[in-house]
């Protein structure tokens, strides 16, 4: 159901009023509220001990910035070739891992099934975190393969999970067409059904590579240098009053990372039709509400 | 196996905060879910707006750097909560909120277009619609939704670890600390907390996504 206008009337002269005041009332209180926050913010605060603070928007808390090695650190070093990094390989990971739990998990054999769905419930049941420090303290690896190892096992399970409801869903006649043209049952899983399930769930994919890119911020708590830890370092090394200019940009460097993957996932959504991008917000919170993380 | 037997008590003390974690985590981003969720359907444009983007920023950020915020941030401004637990509370409910409200929406879209125009037809204003026809309906898609929302949550409350909160997963660590040569039994201890939480969880979401398949 599109919430869009059937709920309520086309707005008369009257609601268009209402509407219209609260919208201002709203913005004032908003934009209000911001801007004390930000002033706020800017004030010289005085500490237990008797020393002045400067304000967040003081200079001497941004200077930093005007040197290149802070920026290279950040995003250089934290963000390409820890964060993304990290991410980058454990996606490819986790989309392959997922392709064959999806058809371990879908096996006619049931030797192969059983066991795969009770791996997949083991370890959608856990955290990514639990994960990380298992690998890194039972298998003594670096945070580095921690990290990748559990987010790909993890984001593996969903991905897998999610292709298996996406072969559930196509309309039975279409193994039926595959295998009375003669295909085994292999050959019609491989080019009749999986094409049309992965295509159907690419947007929830696209999505869960998102929550993937996420926790790589877990691996702040396991010592891998991703660009939270990179921007830890830094407040450590050029002092505390640095700490929250150092999350503004971090955050920024994020958000921007995340609404271009989001916008990528919605776009992909589009292309598949409409069916898909139903899928999208049904599914979202049905397959992929457990791998909100 | 010894590791974990003699150090019960430890795993009772985590697993009790993740409990406490999820429980109050849970009932905050619940109740503030609800409120954006609402605020999306709204007729007035700017209360839409504002949902949209609170969920949006937060469904972008990572909770780490949402915890980070509340736990690292806000105090080095001299907002300092009496407990990092409290922290911890907001953090979870906030960045979660952000999903119930995405899986409270979802399920209103999901309940057919033809109840709201029939509710409107007979002459039901938009809070009747949407209190009276559409919330009935679509509350039972949204509670297996819902509960992995929450499941998602109970392994969320393990970020805490990182930010001085004694939970399964801080535990976890120290435990593993004192007991090298137990690491593995150790782990899987932890492990199994929280699968008591989360398999009940999944299994009641997936029960109750096949009783409301039946009813449609």
């Amino acid at each position: 159901m599109s919430t869009s206008n059937v709920l309520y009337d086309a707005p008369g002269p009257k609601a268009r009023r209402l509407s219209l005041v609260s919208s201002v009332l709203l913005a004032v209180l908003l934009i209000g509220g911001f801007a004390w926050f930000m002033w706020r913010l800017g004030q010289p605060r005085t500490t237990v001990n008797g020393t002045v603070l400067s304000g967040l928007w003081d200079p001497a808390r941004w200077d930093i910035f005007g040197e290149s090695v802070v920026w290279r650190t950040l995003l250089v070093d934290g963000m390409v070739m820890g964060t993304l990094r990290a991410a980058g390989l454990a996606a490819i990971l986790a989309l392959i891992l997922g392709v064959v739990l999806c058809f371990a998990r879908t096996a006619s054999s049931r030797w192969v099934r059983v066991p795969t769905k009770i791996i997949l419930e083991f370890f959608r049941g856990l955290p990514v975190l639990l994960m990380m420090l298992f690998i890194m303290l039972a298998l003594k690896t670096n945070g580095y393969w921690a990290a990748v190892g559990a987010l790909t096992i993890y984001n593996g399970a969903i991905i897998g999970e999610a292709l298996r409801a996406g072969l559930a869903a196509l309309p039975k006649g279409q193994r039926e067409a595959g295998l009375s043209l003669g295909l085994t049952g292999t050959a019609t899983r491989l080019l009749i059904e999986f094409p049309q399930a992965f295509r159907q769930m690419l947007p929830i994919i696209v999505a869960q590579l998102v929550v993937l890119l996420k926790d790589t911020s877990l691996a702040y708590v396991v010592a891998y240098p991703e660009i939270l830890r990179k921007a830890d370092q830094l407040k450590q090394f050029y002092g505390n009053r640095y700490a929250f200019s150092l999350f503004v940009v971090v955050l920024v460097a994020y958000l921007i990372v995340n609404f271009a993957l989001s916008a990528l996932a919605r776009w992909l959504a589009r292309r598949t039709g409409p069916k898909a991008e139903a899928a999208l917000m049904t599914q979202n919170t049905k397959t992929m509400g457990r791998a909100e993380a | 196996m010894e590791a974990v037997l003699s150090n019960l008590d430890q795993y009772w003390l985590g697993f009790k905060v993740t409990l406490e974690l999820l429980v109050v985590g849970g009932i905050g981003a619940l109740l503030l879910g609800i409120v954006i969720a609402l605020l999306r359907i709204s007729p007035i444009a700017s209360l839409r707006a504002v949902a949209t983007g609170y969920t949006e920023l937060l469904r972008n950020t990572p909770l780490t750097l949402v915890f980070f915020f509340m736990l690292i941030v806000l105090p080095s401004l001299d907002i300092k909560f009496p407990n990092p637990k409290i922290g911890a509370f907001i953090a979870l409910a906030l960045y979660t909120s952000a999903f119930v409200a995405e899986a409270i929406r979802s399920g209103i879209n999901g309940v057919p277009v033809g109840q709201a125009e029939a509710a409107r037809s007979v002459g039901l204003t938009f809070g009747q619609t949407v209190r009276l026809i559409i919330m009935p309906q679509a509350i039972r898609m949204v509670i297996p939704p819902l509960i992995n929302v929450f499941i998602a949550l109970t392994k969320n409350t393990s970020v805490a670890a990182g930010f001085t909160i004694v939970e399964l997963v801080a535990i976890s660590k120290s435990l593993a600390n004192a007991n090298g040569n137990a690491v593995v039994p150790i782990l899987l201890g932890i492990a199994v907390c929280y699968l008591i939480i989360t398999i009940p969880l999944g299994q009641l979401a997936g029960w109750m996504e096949r009783k409301a398949m039946v009813q449609r």
